[in-house]
């Protein structure tokens, strides 16, 4: 479903990003990637939703491959994609429903066909009380579920979140958890990026760990064959 | 395309004084073009009108017969050229000089002025090389002492035609394509204040064409409002002159539309580069 092969990612003024990134993620996995500041976790999640393509290797997802994926069908990709980040990026101006129904409008999905799947998604996130309001009337935790209901409301068979409870107190962060948890358990896959070492440890979910943007730990399998693998 | 346009009408709502401007911005860049293209356009009518005055005169020698000068006539009549061919006597030859050059009038005593075939030409056939060729051939005739056609003239006459269309092209170029980049830029200044938005439609599949539509929609919209309040100006300034100082003709319906039209399709190029290089850049 995911596949990174050998990936290594440079930029210009920065320097070295990735460098021999290799792991694969199957259909309905739950898998954290772990590691300080820095160590290449966004990266990672950039180069698999294709929004920059790697300095070299290769990165698979769901049948495209970086090498060849055109413009439009990155846009076709994302459509299979659910993605979540750290500060929400909710659109101000528009109602919860509304940010969700964005993401179905400018994909063509037909007008009739939309609200149902915004109740349905909102409902999900347990937010279907509070459909008419605005992000700036509702709580950080309320937030980012509206922003996971964005993702989930074209049915994805990944949810891609990066930090997504970075900006949470603990109790809006266990919910947050708990709700990708309960995503995955419907069957869809989950890769989150995290630095939060207690929401990791609470799970025996799949961890890479990452440092200097390279993989140094994959709890699925030994950090002499991960290494072993790179070679 | 329906959320296209209610994205594009949305823009104008959302950020009015950002907006008007655009369209404040669209509308004088394209008055000055407008302006501009009034004046080519009356150097241009003024220069038709000096244009009809061409003529070609074919002086007769003394004792030709009217026969000869009748025959000839006709002859000369049916060139292609020709619009018209008059015969001038002696007299109505020193009539026109005394009309002409009223305080000479007492010089001009006795009828030594020789007879002449004024010629005028068809339009289109006033320039130089075809003033040259039809004199020459009235040259040819036995009876004909001389020919002239203000030759010096003529050929100034159509270098200024020349300069005028050369240059109202040139600057209608460069004014048509500062408006581009000021209407790129007024997009630009949008698109920015929309980035998050575009962001987010690339995040959740949005192809590039769906992104660019409102976009091109609204800078075709502004295009057209500007247009039009441009063209407003223009027959403005027209109205003003032509009450205070010279008379002056505006552009023709087809001429105006097309004005206006002109300015949709900028505001649409503009659009579509200042989007297109966002979208390269995100």
């Amino acid at each position: 479903m995911i596949r990174l092969h050998n990936v290594g990612k440079e930029y210009p003024r920065t320097g070295v990003a990735l460098s021999h990134v290799s792991f694969q993620m199957k259909k309905g996995e739950f898998v954290f990637i772990t590691g300080p500041s820095g160590a290449g976790k966004s990266t990672v999640l950039r180069l698999i939703y294709m929004d920059e393509k790697p300095t070299h290797g290769e990165v698979r997802v769901s049948g495209l491959t970086s090498r060849s994926a055109s413009r439009h069908e990155i846009a076709m990709l994302r459509r299979k994609l659910g993605i979540v980040f750290q500060d929400f990026r909710l659109l101000d101006d528009r109602t919860a429903e509304a940010n969700v129904a964005f993401a179905l409008e400018v994909t063509g999905t037909p007008r009739a066909a939309i609200p149902p799947k915004v109740n349905r998604a909102l409902a999900q996130v347990g937010l279907a009380s509070k459909a008419t309001r605005y992000p700036k009337e509702l709580s950080g935790g309320e937030q980012q579920r509206v922003a996971i209901a964005r993702a989930l409301v074209n049915d994805p068979f990944v949810v891609l979140a990066d930090e997504p409870t970075g900006n949470l107190d603990e109790r809006a962060t266990r919910g947050i958890f708990q709700l990708l948890r309960d995503i995955n358990a419907a069957g869809t896959a989950v890769l989150m990026a995290t630095h939060d070492l207690d929401l990791v440890r609470s799970t025996n979910a799949r961890t890479l760990e990452m440092n200097h943007g390279r993989v140094v730990y994959d709890s699925s399998e030994s950090v002499e064959s991960v290494l072993e693998l790179e070679e | 395309m329906r959320l296209a346009l209610r994205e594009a009408f949305a823009a104008f709502r959302r950020a009015p004084l950002l907006s008007a401007l655009g369209i404040v911005t669209i509308a004088f860049s394209l008055f000055a073009f407008g302006l501009f293209a009034l004046v080519a356009l009356n150097i241009r009518s003024a220069l038709v009108a000096v244009e009809e005055r061409v003529e070609i005169r074919a002086f007769v020698a003394e004792g030709t017969s009217v026969e000869a000068v009748a025959a000839a006539m006709g002859d000369i009549g049916s060139f292609p050229e020709v619009a018209q061919v008059l015969y001038v006597t002696p007299e109505q030859a020193l009539e026109r000089a005394r009309r002409e050059l009223g305080e000479f009038a007492d010089v001009f005593e006795s009828a030594f002025l020789p007879a002449s075939m004024d010629i005028r030409l068809r339009p289109g056939f006033r320039d130089p090389a075809t003033v040259r060729g039809v004199a020459s051939r009235l040259s040819t005739y036995e009876f004909v002492d001389d020919v002239r056609y203000g030759q010096e003239w003529v050929q100034k006459l159509y270098d200024l035609r020349t300069l005028a269309t050369v240059t109202g092209m040139g600057l209608g170029v460069a004014f048509a394509a500062v408006a581009v980049i000021i209407i790129g830029a007024t997009i630009r200044t949008a698109v920015l204040a929309r980035s998050r938005e575009i962001w987010i439609m690339r995040l959740v599949g949005a192809t590039d064409w769906f992104i660019r539509a409102p976009f091109l929609i609204e800078g075709f919209m502004k295009g057209v409002m500007g247009g039009a309040l441009a063209l407003g100006l223009t027959w403005l300034a027209h109205r003003t002159i032509s009450r205070n100082f010279i008379e002056t003709v505006f552009f023709d319906t087809d001429v105006a539309l097309l004005g206006v039209l002109v300015g949709a399709l900028m505001g649409f190029l503009g659009s579509m580069f200042s989007v297109g290089r966002h979208l390269r850049q995100v």
